[in-house]
């Protein structure tokens, strides 16, 4: 029967076009850059007051580095700086038309203005989200059906871009109630769905909490007291009774009678746990339920363990490194640097800003500084402090940053929401499948060590690499062959595009020099080897 | 009988192909009772039923129908359709009791692969990662530790560091990726001699930085495995054809000679995967068809190591993240059962013809003398000279990780 064939070919039809519409978002109305309203008395007097924040943060490192004796490296160039911010906040390097355009701007403000655009790019909320969103709720695939990631990650990203205040977000991630779906926040509870109970792991969230929230690893005492951690099981078995009463049903998460009982470690007896947190009690309120409670009081801006693990987190993301390592291991009883306070202070005073912690923290001194060998202190035979920050640190690309890396460069526009849904899905699954074959680091977001054999066999003979610096249609490396006026400028351009930088005198002519007296296929070619060179280069696939 | 000359053993480490020096390895072992030297982890990922492979129990509401062949192993049986791995048995033994608190599939097959139950604080490293920490690397150009068909969860090196995971490959029949450079070698030679250009200029300033990447040291590596005669280990094309056929010409078979190869030239650990096997529905046709393939791989594995004196020197692992339930559900599926699955264990000097644990007929009880997974990474480890109690640390936090926190199985350790 032809009708019936024709509605199976429209369901099918149409599925396809929901599954493509799903895996590449059409970009929000949203996406219109602030610049527009840079101009007003707001936006000046915003900018104001974060110049103050950096201001005192600057103090706070050249106080320290005043004390050890140490002279800081000498700032790093506009392009170098640029990379870092779109490295950090879209996972890519700047193409030639975001370059050519940051470069018409007056230099003394051309950096601001960069740092503008992104926080209004959607790829900026994208690319934040997902980092965030490994921390809230790992990178396992988890149960089937209660749990939905890309649900969750696009709702972070929404709440990104559209910089709503972090204590609500996280307020949201504890505490919301209903489906994965509509309610996505709820993924937080029903990623750790355990089938064997029927019912999300109160001591899965209690650890999540601990380390995603508060920045400290109670969870360490999951099983027994460790004699020279601070955290006890007793603490860690309170924070967890909050989420005893969390079920999961037709109607999504909600809120019961709690059927948390761990099991005590001697008599092997049922325990019954009150909710009870670890520090600060007194900042619980007594209404609601419990997860309202516990999500009451790590928001609360008098307990400051939020606001130092988001702080510490966000620094991590935009130099590579955290201020204080690991992440989520703050130390207890223990001093906190300087800049960690001021940051934490300053974030959690003004409504858990999101968008200000970045700026203040991308206009630092410190992230605008060379990426320098560290400088030495007063004793000029002790070996360099890493822990100054008195240098931009290098730090190993991402997978998904080496991935996005190279595919803007194999493009001479920009890749982004505004490009053809055409180029968006191809990107998606591309950059997808080199991650995959890249290695994907995981969870562990911020312990990069140096590259593997099967990385650089990867980037020097892969087929994704074969292509992007290859003879494609749109390929950079082609376009510069056929519209640079002459070897030098195209060499350059080169430079630009790949490592978001100039070529030296001497790779300039050594370069130059390849390309000399070449026509056609065979220039095409030179080309397309410079551009495997820059690829192929440690300066490619490290931050610095 | 081999006759061992200077010229020839010159010529053959000469031409760099090690298999020769391989045997010869081998020879001395038989000699010095030496530890086993590689492990080859055949893995089923989707968790296999233990009733329709290593644990049947015949006649019983909980078969199903499957029935029970004998072994070369007095009184040790297995599903119908392990007919070739049946005559091999002597040297295998199966551990029919294991249990694991993981009954999901991602953290299932962390634990057995790793011997740890997934952690947040830290990603514990593989049996095979382990194993390349910890025996020393001689005239290995090629990666020590590979995953053939890997699956969706490849051997990891963990805290160990990612150069310690697997390397991938997919059938051994297509074109191994990534290895040869897509320019010739004039322009390819160019391209590397043109990168050095860039790299003085990156370390402009930041030298100890750029040796610290160890950027060029990789690359170097890189290139040798790119031009290493070692590399035809992956190539089953140059078996004689019989040899192909008695592993079954499937993409698994393919790998597990492959696999075989590999240990021939000094790789450590090799992981060969074969997938499909979450039958929640149609459990007993899922198991049919994959043990087709499982059955001439895993024995014509067994047959050619030993035939080629490297049993000993080898240890093999049979297994999944999970068995399966013994009720059978309306679909005539099985669901997840990480409590009293099978494994199976040869090679290494390890005792063979064993069957350790016993589950309920009725599927009802938890089984007789439970193994968890650790002890079965304990017992390789000892297999290997290992001591399980090593402590090696985890990077920034400095916790020290035991190589496995298991007991090794007394009965299998001769």
């Amino acid at each position: 029967m032809r009708w019936r064939d024709l509605i199976f070919l429209t369901v099918m039809i149409g599925g396809g076009l929901a599954l493509v519409r799903g895996a590449v978002r059409i970009p929000a109305a949203t996406t219109t850059p602030q610049r527009a309203t840079s101009g007003s008395a707001v936006a000046d007097s915003q900018a104001a007051a974060i110049r103050v924040a950096v201001e005192g943060l600057d103090r706070a490192f050249r106080q320290q580095w005043a004390e050890q004796g140490i002279r800081p490296a000498p700032p790093a160039d506009d392009l170098t700086v640029m990379r870092r911010l779109s490295l950090a906040l879209t996972g890519a390097i700047p193409s030639l038309e975001e370059i050519r355009r940051f470069e018409s701007r007056p230099a003394g403000s051309r950096l601001d203005a960069w740092l503008d655009d992104l926080m209004a790019d959607r790829r900026t909320s994208d690319f934040l989200a997902e980092r965030f969103a490994r921390a809230f709720v790992g990178t396992e695939d988890g149960p089937f059906l209660v749990f939905r990631r890309r649900r969750f990650a696009s709702w972070l990203s929404d709440a990104i871009l559209a910089n709503r205040p972090y204590d609500a977000i996280v307020r949201d991630l504890v505490a919301d109630r209903g489906l994965w779906t509509d309610h996505p926040a709820t993924n937080f509870v029903s990623v750790t769905f355990n089938p064997d109970t029927g019912r999300p792991d109160p001591e899965r969230l209690a650890a999540r909490v601990s380390r995603a929230l508060l920045g400290v690893r109670i969870d360490c005492a999951q099983c027994h007291d460790h004699p020279f951690q601070p955290w006890k099981q007793a603490d860690f078995r309170g924070l967890a009774a909050y989420f005893g009463g969390a079920y999961s049903g037709l109607r999504g998460i909600r809120d019961g009678e709690s059927a948390y009982k761990p099991l005590d470690r001697k008599t092997k007896a049922e325990a019954e746990v009150a909710p009870r947190v670890p520090f600060r009690p007194e900042l619980v309120p007594e209404a609601g339920t419990p997860r309202e409670r516990l999500a009451a009081w790590i928001v609360d801006p008098s307990n400051p363990n939020l606001a130092r693990a988001t702080a510490n987190r966000v620094w991590a993301i935009l130099l590579g490194r955290p201020l204080v390592d690991p992440v989520d291991d703050l130390p207890v009883n223990v001093e906190l640097p300087p800049a960690l306070e001021r940051l934490a202070a300053d974030f959690s005073g003004h409504g858990y800003d999101l968008h200000r912690l970045i700026r203040v923290i991308a206009g630092s001194e410190v992230f605008r500084l060379d990426s320098t060998d560290p400088p030495a202190g007063k004793d000029p035979n002790a070996a360099p402090d890493d822990e100054s920050w008195a240098a931009f640190p290098a730090v190993r690309l991402r997978p998904e940053q080496v991935a996005g890396a190279l595919f803007q460069a194999a493009s001479l526009p920009t890749i982004g929401p505004q490009s053809h849904w055409f180029v968006r899905l191809a990107t998606y699954t591309g950059r997808n499948d080199f991650v995959r074959r890249y290695g994907d680091t995981g969870e562990d977001e911020f312990h990069a060590a140096g590259g593997t054999i099967p990385q650089r066999l990867l980037l020097m003979n892969g087929d994704i690499v074969r292509e992007k610096t290859g003879r494609g249609l749109f390929s950079a490396s082609q376009r510069v062959a056929e519209l640079a006026p002459d070897d030098r400028a195209a060499v350059e351009v080169a430079y630009l595009i790949v490592l978001t930088r100039r070529p030296t005198p001497e790779e300039s002519a050594h370069f130059a020099g390849r390309l000399a007296g070449t026509a056609g296929d065979d220039r095409k070619d030179r080309l397309t080897d410079l551009f495997w060179t820059l690829v192929n280069s440690t300066e490619f696939s490290w931050n610095h | 009988m081999l006759t061992v000359s200077r010229r020839w053993f010159l010529g053959a480490a000469g031409a760099g192909w090690l298999t020769p020096v391989g045997e010869l390895l081998a020879r001395q072992a038989e000699r010095s009772r030496e530890p086993a030297r590689s492990v080859i982890l055949l893995w089923l990922a989707g968790g296999p039923s233990q009733l329709e492979t290593f644990d049947p129990h015949p006649g019983s509401a909980i078969a199903g129908g499957t029935r029970a062949i004998e072994t070369a192993a007095k009184g040790v049986r297995l599903a119908e359709g392990f007919e070739r791995l049946a005559d091999r048995m002597g040297s295998v033994s199966l551990l029919r009791s294991m249990v694991s608190k993981e009954g999901d599939h991602e953290r299932g097959t962390y634990m057995m692969k790793t011997g740890y139950r997934p952690d947040p604080s830290l990603v514990h490293a593989s049996i095979g990662a382990v194993c390349c920490h910890e025996l020393p690397a001689v005239g290995t150009d090629i990666p020590r530790h590979v995953s053939i068909l890997a699956g969706q969860w490849p051997s990891r090196g963990g805290y160990l560091g990612a150069e310690y995971d697997a390397f991938q490959v997919d059938d051994p029949r297509g074109k191994l990726p990534d290895v040869s450079s897509p320019v010739d070698a004039l322009r390819e030679r160019a391209r590397v001699q043109d990168l050095e250009v860039v790299e003085r200029a990156f370390a402009k300033g930041r030298r100890s930085i750029a040796r610290a990447t160890l950027h060029g040291e990789t690359l170097s590596r890189a290139r040798l495995m790119m031009s290493s005669e070692q590399l035809r280990a992956f190539d089953v094309s140059r078996e004689p054809a019989g040899v192909v056929d008695e592993y079954g010409d499937t993409p698994f078979g393919r790998g597990c000679l492959a696999a075989r190869r590999l240990i021939e030239v000094g790789v450590r650990c090799v992981e060969v995967t074969l997938s499909g096997w979450d039958s929640h529905v149609n459990n007993h046709e899922i198991h049919r068809k994959l043990v087709k393939q499982l059955d001439p791989a895993f024995a014509a594995l067994l047959r050619d190591l030993e035939r080629r004196e490297l049993l000993d020197r080898t240890v093999v692992l049979c297994g999944g993240e999970f068995g399966r339930t013994p009720k059978i559900n309306p679909l005539g599926g099985r669901d997840h059962w990480p409590t009293g699955f099978s494994v199976a264990l040869a090679g290494g000097r390890l005792r063979g013809g064993l069957a350790l644990g016993e589950t309920d007929p009725a599927g009802l009880k938890d089984p007789a003398r439970p193994i968890p997974a650790q002890d079965v990474h304990a017992t390789i480890f000892k297999a290997l000279g290992l001591d399980p109690l090593k402590e090696n640390f985890a990077p920034v936090t400095g916790r020290p990780v035991k190589l496995s926190e298991g007991t090794p199985i007394r009965e299998l350790l001769a």
